[in-house]
């Protein structure tokens, strides 16, 4: 028999067929990216062993709680959620040096040299067990909002850029002027309903 | 000298397609290494709280996920209409967490295992009583850094 040439495969619908497969994953890709809110919490109390007292000024001290109605009171007052930022941004600067706000300490710090801050002070915040997730995270959002803010402005302020945009030791020294402090109580059942 | 044909119909030669298939062979490539697959099968309904302050969470090695909500609609009836957790991919009780956490870490890079994230996917609606009892079993566990899911909000709308 005369030797047959195999005939050549028509690769003319490789084409279409990866096509295919390439539209299928463009499809079923989710490019999102996770995102949240990151916190830290503090370390486990040791067993039996109750919250130790810390000695804090009552003048350091914001508590904001937030009751199983979603109510927010902040300095013992109600406040809109849309008025909070402003109100923690107001408490961690003390611009004016108001006594009933957190004290001012002068404090040296590399780049950005001396400059009042309030060393001490501390954002409580309180939940009930009722309270909302979604209103919980609001106020979260509220008091890291109003670090992020202040933040935004010393860097623009002493730097000229955005914060984002500093390096690692200029967001350090604006970090140590605003430090986040936002402490959030050993969970309590503040009674009302369930 | 050069000579020049006129007038004389040519025909545009044919464009040699024969390199398409290796060009959209790259893109799939591409697209399949890039895509990241659902972690999950969810077995709750998640719709997560919007915030502004958001920060993204790059390293996906070191992320662990815990889901918080209500049993999806077709699985009411097996498991009832309460907030409930679920870790991989079946439900759990928040005493199980601790422990799922810490066979999580063991399981990571010893590097990596200072760094672990757990990020908490709970639905807008749930009460923070469940959401409290997650926060004091990963402070048990150490699990210390956490990231409460979230997803953005145009700054003016409230």
């Amino acid at each position: 028999m005369a030797k047959r040439k195999t005939p050549g495969i028509n690769a003319s619908s490789m084409a279409d067929i990866s096509f295919l497969l390439l539209i299928f994953f463009l499809v079923t890709t989710s490019m999102n990216v996770n995102s949240g809110l990151s916190r830290k919490l503090p370390p486990p109390l040791p067993p039996g062993a109750e919250q130790p007292d810390v000695e804090v000024n009552k003048r350091n001290v914001f508590v904001v709680l937030i009751n199983s109605n979603n109510q927010i009171m902040a300095q013992g007052q109600m406040v809109n959620i849309r008025d909070l930022k402003e109100k923690a941004k107001l408490f961690i600067q003390n611009p004016a040096n108001d006594p009933t706000l957190p004290a001012l300490t002068p404090v040296n710090i590399p780049l950005i040299g001396n400059i009042n801050v309030t060393k001490e002070h501390v954002i409580s915040l309180q939940n009930d067990r009722g309270t909302d997730y979604q209103a919980y995270l609001e106020v979260q959002n509220e008091l890291v909002a109003a670090y992020n803010e202040l933040r935004e402005s010393l860097a623009i302020e002493k730097f000229g850029t955005h914060y984002a945009a500093c390096s690692e030791e200029q967001q350090d020294a604006i970090n140590k002027v605003y430090p986040q402090k936002i402490s959030e109580a050993e969970p309590k059942n503040y009674g009302g309903q369930k | 000298m050069a000579r020049f044909r006129k007038n004389g119909s040519r025909d545009l030669p044919e464009i040699s397609t024969a390199s398409l298939p290796d060009i959209i062979f790259m893109l799939l490539f591409f697209f399949m290494a890039t895509t990241s697959m659902k972690e999950v099968t969810y077995m709750v309904s998640i719709k997560v709280p919007e915030a502004t302050e958001l920060t993204k969470l790059e390293k996906k090695t070191l992320v662990k996920y815990v889901y918080v909500g209500k049993p999806l609609q077709h699985l009411v009836g097996q498991f009832g209409n309460e907030t409930r957790l679920q870790l991989d991919d079946s439900f759990a009780d928040i005493s199980q967490l601790e422990e799922y956490i810490s066979q999580e870490r063991s399981s990571m890079k010893e590097s990596d295992q200072s760094q672990m994230i757990v990020s908490i996917k709970a639905d807008r609606e749930t009460k923070m009583g469940i959401i409290t009892d997650i926060k004091q079993s990963l402070r048990r566990a150490y699990a210390l850094k956490i990231n409460y899911s979230a997803s953005e909000r145009t700054k003016a709308s409230y």
